[in-house]
């Protein structure tokens, strides 16, 4: 296990209350996966070819929030990946996307109930995602960096609630 | 004691794991007449294409097999089972013993009534050693005829034109993709397709291989004759029974299973493209043969097999299909049958962009995206949650569809918890 949190048993959380849609966190995690980890400037002036950044932020005025991969406990897109490219750490519970192996077939953005696999077609096509920043063995960068703490890290609910369907609730967005 | 599973790909694999989950110790036994680590088969097209070399074509790690405890039989086909016995014969004699077993055969390919079938250079496009034939007769500047332009089909054109090769597509049907297209959306592939060369036939059938050992070209039933180096045979799959077919199981077009993948025979159970599972949006028991519903039936059957209670019952095709530039998805029913359908659709027409979805009893049941396929999941979330969307049906298709379209009290469950199925 690397130094920092352990996020077996962890995920990112939005509150939408709070989001202001600054989009920082898309920002700093493009950041964070290129080798200038903690200098924007130097991430966004010297990398000529930046990653995509693994959250999405959902925006329609006043609401906004951030979501990135959910790291489930069964996860579809492992279940549904045709080259075994995507996988679930066992040890820190993180899906990762083996990008060597990943073809860019979509069947993961056919499978994952959340949405928040990106089609990466800057060169080859690949799938990209939230992979917890677990490489940089910190808390996660668009956690870190939200000024408004509406990204946090909690335990993972792996319980499934009949709350989650559209009716049987009241009122609307 | 110990299991034994029969196949090797995505059914078996999910097995293994399935079992894994509740029992480390126990050997595993895989058995396969392919003589290659597991491996995914639909990487058979970029590997003809020259996308993905052979190293790299394997499902899971070298060490998978050590890592499991599973002692791989490979190479050597499993030519019988004696239910009573609980044993596998295999072909070189030996006589393997179970307790519980699984058999994940897979599915074969039809070979369809056609004169000249047997002809050198006629090959089918299911498996690795299939491909290996293929890229020997497919060299730059060939010609080929494929025969079907439906999944495997269309993939087996895109890796043709790779490879600098000449491709005519034949299908019997009036579009492209039947199964899943309508004319609006065969028109766009055919545009794709003829874009990159592609010469694309329709509503016609191939009646003769003509040539005199090998393939040299097709004629027609409307009397066309079209000549060729190859020809690619992907008129479809069935459930690959043959293991089983003289035995007591129940089997009707594939072995039928119950929700924990037991066959009719104790302690055997079935995944897979062999077996008939349950379709929750066609609420009948039939074959399902996608890769995703094949590893979670062989995990649910390893589950089993390894003494837990697990049910699967959300089976129902999906499928992504990138083809050349076009990228295409579909899940669920894919064309209206039956009055109590609706149908909601978007295209525009500029971008090549096609969206439409079918809604039964105000549920999701169905979708295909054409060229608009970010986030499509979470419609394949809302088919599988069978819940009620008449509050978000007016944003269905939109652009920017997403929780964001939900109520707030569903959409912070869903983010926060996770959605219920």
């Amino acid at each position: 296990m690397k130094k920092g949190i352990n996020p077996a048993r962890k995920r990112i959380y939005a509150k939408e209350e709070v989001c202001i849609g600054c989009r920082l966190c898309e920002i700093h995690c493009i950041a964070a996966h290129t080798k200038y980890k903690n200098d924007l400037v130097k991430a966004f002036k010297k990398v000529a070819k930046r990653p995509l950044p693994g959250i999405i932020v959902e925006e329609r005025k006043p609401i906004s929030f951030g979501l990135q991969c959910r790291h489930c406990a069964e996860p579809e897109c492992v279940k549904a990946c045709i080259t075994g490219a995507m996988q679930k750490d066992p040890e820190t519970g993180i899906v990762i996307n083996d990008k060597a192996r990943c073809i860019g077939c979509w069947t993961c953005i056919l499978a994952c109930p959340y949405g928040v696999i990106m089609r990466d077609i800057s060169e080859r096509k690949i799938a990209s995602k939230c992979d917890f920043c677990i490489e940089n063995g910190t808390e996660p960068a668009c956690v870190k960096n939200c000024p408004n703490q509406a990204l946090y890290t909690g335990d993972a609910f792996d319980e499934i609630s009949d709350n989650a369907k559209i009716t049987g609730i009241e009122g609307r967005a | 004691m110990s299991y034994v599973i029969i196949g090797n790909s995505f059914a078996a694999i999910g097995a293994v794991e399935g079992i894994r989950k509740h029992d480390i110790r126990t050997p595993i036994i895989i058995i396969s007449d392919e003589p290659y680590h597991t491996y995914s088969r639909p990487l058979i097209s970029y590997y003809l294409g020259g996308k993905v070399p052979e190293e790299k074509i394997y499902y899971r790690d070298k060490d998978f097999y050590e890592k499991n405890k599973v002692e791989p039989i490979l190479g050597i086909r499993a030519e019988r089972v004696d239910f009573d016995k609980k044993e596998v014969l295999l072909r070189d004699g030996r006589r393997i013993p179970y307790n519980k077993l699984l058999i994940a055969t897979g599915g074969k390919p039809i070979t369809p009534l056609l004169e000249g079938i047997e002809k050198k250079n006629v090959f089918s496009f299911i498996k690795l050693d299939d491909v290996k034939e293929i890229e020997k007769a497919a060299v730059k500047g060939s010609r080929a005829v494929v025969v079907g332009a439906s999944f495997s089909g269309l993939k087996a054109v895109e890796a043709l034109v790779q490879r600098g090769v000449k491709v005519t597509v034949i299908d019997i049907m009036d579009r492209i993709m039947p199964r899943v297209f309508d004319e609006r959306a065969s028109q766009i592939a055919k545009k794709t397709l003829e874009k990159y060369g592609v010469e694309v036939l329709l509503k016609t059938t191939v009646e003769k291989i003509l040539g005199a050992e090998k393939a040299e070209g097709v004629s027609l039933k409307d009397g066309r004759e079209i000549a060729c180096d190859f020809v690619i045979l992907a008129v479809g799959v069935r459930c690959n029974t043959d293991l089983v077919k003289d035995t007591n199981m129940k089997i009707n077009r594939g072995i039928v299973v119950d929700d924990r993948m037991r066959t009719s025979i104790p302690d055997v159970y079935a995944a897979g493209d062999v077996a008939e599972g349950y379709n929750f949006i066609e609420d009948k028991y039939m074959e399902i043969a996608i890769i995703p519903n094949a590893y979670k039936q062989g995990e649910t059957a390893g589950e089993n097999m390894a003494g837990a209670e697990k049910s699967f019952n959300k089976g129902f095709i999906m499928n992504s299909m990138p083809l050349f530039d076009l990228s295409v998805i579909s899940a669920g029913l894919s064309s209206e049958t039956g009055d109590d359908i609706r149908v909601k659709t978007v295209f525009k027409e500029k971008e090549d962009v096609y969206k439409k979805f079918y809604v039964r009893e105000n549920k999701l049941v169905g979708y295909l995206l054409i060229n608009d396929i970010d986030r499509a999941g979470i419609y394949t979330g809302l088919i599988m949650s069978g819940e009620d969307i008449s509050l978000i049906e007016e944003n269905i298709g939109e652009d920017g569809f997403g929780f964001i379209s939900f109520p707030k009290e569903a959409r912070k469950v869903k983010m926060l918890k996770g959605w219920s199925v």
